[in-house]
C-alpha cells in the first residue's frame, strides 16, 4: 500500500474481506470458480485424510498412542451415533458422516487464525510475486462461509438422500411414496408438492444453518478487529472461545442431521 | 455471495474426499476397534474362567486336605490299634515264654532230684553194703551172699 492511499473506511473494509479470490477475477456469472475455497477446503481435506489415512495405516490393536486414542474417539463418537440413528445397510454413510464432521471442524477452524492474517500474507504475495495490486487480491479462508461450500454438501447429501430412498424401496416404490405419502392416493398432487419441499428444505436448512452461523462469525471477527487494537482481545477472546463450541456444535449438527435424513431416506413412511 | 460453479468443484472435492475415507479410513479404523473390542471381552472371559479355574481347585484342593486328613487319622488309629495288638502278642508270647521257663526248669530240677535220688540211692547203697560189709566181714563171705546183697540194693 502506498502512503498516498487513505485507510479503508469500515464498509470497504468488509467490503474487501467479503470477496472471494475467483476466476475470472472480474467475475463470470455461474462459471465464475472461488480459488480461495477451493484451495483452503482441498488443502484441509488433505490434512484431514492424510492424518486419518496415515493413522488408519499404523494403527496398533495394543497400546495405541494418545493420537491414536483421538482418532479413535472421533471415529467412535461417529459410529455410536450412526449404530443409534441409522439401521440400514451402507458402505457409505460412515465415512460419509466422519468426512463431513472432521472437514467442517477444520474449515470452521480458519475462524480462529487472526481475521487479517492470511488475507495479508495473500495481498503481500499478490503484490510483490504476481505485481498486482493489492486492492485486487482477495481471500476469504473460511470455506463454510461461503455459500457454495455448504450447498455443495448439502445438496451432494440430498443427492444421496434420493439414492438412498431409491435403492431402498425401488424406484416404482420411491415415486409412489412422493405421490402417495402422507394424506393416500386421492391427494396426489398435494403430497408431491409437500414431498418436494420436504426434500428441498433439507439441503436449504443444512446449508443455510452452517452457512448462516460461519458467516455471522467472520463478520463478528472482522468487527472486532476494527476496534482500537488495545480492546480487541476483550471482544475477540470471548468470541474465539464462544466460537469454538460454533465450530465443532455446526459440524456435529451437519453430520447428526446427514445420518437422521439419510435414514429416514431407507425407512418407510 | 453468490452459486455458481464453486459449489460444482467442491462437491466433487467433497466426493473425492468421502470416497478417500470410505477407502482407506474408515475400514482399518473400525475392523482394528473391532478387533481390539473382541480382544478385550475374550481377556475378560478368559479372566473369568480363571476365576473359576481358581476356585475348582481350591476347592479340589481343599477335597484332597481333608481326605488326607481322614486317611492320616485311620492310619494313626489303626497303628495304635496295631500297637496295642503288638504290645498284647508279646505279653502272651512272654507268658508262654516264662511258663515254658518255668516248666523247663522244673523238669529239670526234677531230673536233678531223681539224679541227686539216685546217686543217694546209690551212695546209701555203698554204705549200707559197706556198712554190711563190715558187719558181714566177719561172718558172711560176699561172693556168697552177691545175691542178697543186690535184692537189698534193688529195695532202696
Amino acid at each position: 500500500m502506498s502512503a498516498t492511499e487513505h485507510l479503508p473506511t469500515p464498509s470497504e473494509y468488509i467490503q474487501h474481506h467479503l470477496m472471494n479470490w475467483r476466476t475470472p477475477p472480474e467475475g463470470g456469472g455461474f462459471w465464475t470458480i472461488h480459488l480461495d475455497t477451493f484451495w483452503v477446503s482441498l488443502i484441509l481435506g488433505f490434512i484431514f485424510v492424510g492424518v486419518f489415512a496415515n493413522v488408519a495405516r499404523k494403527a496398533k490393536l495394543e497400546a495405541p498412542g494418545r493420537f491414536q486414542l483421538f482418532v479413535e474417539v472421533i471415529i467412535e463418537m461417529v459410529d455410536q451415533h450412526l449404530k443409534e440413528v441409522f439401521h440400514g445397510k451402507s458402505k457409505i454413510i460412515a465415512p460419509l458422516a466422519l468426512t463431513i464432521f472432521c472437514w467442517i471442524v477444520l474449515m470452521n477452524s480458519m475462524d480462529f487464525l487472526p481475521v487479517d492474517f492470511l488475507p495479508k500474507v495473500a495481498q503481500l504475495i499478490g503484490a510483490n510475486v504476481f505485481g498486482m495490486d493489492p486492492h485486487h487480491v482477495y481471500l476469504r479462508v473460511v470455506p463454510t462461509a461461503d455459500i457454495n461450500q455448504a450447498f455443495a454438501m448439502s445438496l451432494s447429501v440430498t443427492v444421496l438422500i434420493v439414492v438412498f430412498s431409491i435403492s431402498a424401496k425401488g424406484f416404482g416404490g420411491y415415486t409412489k411414496e412422493l405421490f402417495t405419502a402422507p394424506f393416500g392416493p386421492a391427494l396426489a398432487p398435494a403430497n408431491f408438492l409437500l414431498q418436494m419441499v420436504e426434500l428441498l428444505s433439507k439441503p436449504l436448512s443444512l446449508a443455510l444453518r452452517l452457512l448462516g452461523n460461519m458467516f455471522a462469525g467472520e463478520l463478528v471477527f472482522m468487527l472486532i478487529a476494527m476496534l482500537p487494537w488495545y480492546v480487541q482481545w476483550a471482544a475477540g477472546a470471548p468470541w474465539a472461545i464462544f466460537h469454538i463450541l460454533i465450530v465443532i456444535l455446526q459440524a456435529y449438527i451437519f453430520m447428526m442431521l446427514t445420518i437422521v435424513y439419510l435414514s429416514l431416506a431407507v425407512e418407510d413412511h | 455471495m453468490d452459486i455458481n460453479a464453486s459449489l460444482l468443484g467442491q462437491a466433487i472435492t467433497f466426493a473425492v474426499l468421502v470416497w478417500f475415507t470410505m477407502k482407506f479410513v474408515w475400514p482399518p479404523l473400525t475392523t482394528m476397534l473391532d478387533e481390539r473390542a473382541k480382544r478385550i471381552a475374550d481377556g475378560l472371559a478368559a479372566a473369568d474362567r480363571g476365576k473359576q479355574d481358581l476356585q475348582n481347585a481350591e476347592k479340589l484342593a481343599a477335597d484332597k486336605v481333608r481326605e488326607a486328613k481322614k486317611q492320616a487319622s485311620e492310619i494313626i488309629a489303626q497303628a495304635e490299634k496295631r500297637a496295642a495288638q503288638i504290645v498284647e502278642e508279646s505279653k502272651d508270647t512272654a507268658r508262654v515264654e516264662g511258663a515254658r521257663i518255668v516248666a523247663g526248669a522244673k523238669a529239670e530240677i526234677d531230673q536233678e532230684v531223681h539224679r541227686a535220688k539216685e546217686a543217694l540211692r546209690a551212695q546209701v547203697a555203698g554204705l549200707a553194703v559197706a556198712g554190711a560189709e563190715k558187719i558181714l566181714r566177719k561172718e558172711i563171705d560176699a561172693a556168697k551172699h552177691a545175691d542178697l546183697l543186690t535184692s537189698i540194693q534193688a529195695e532202696l
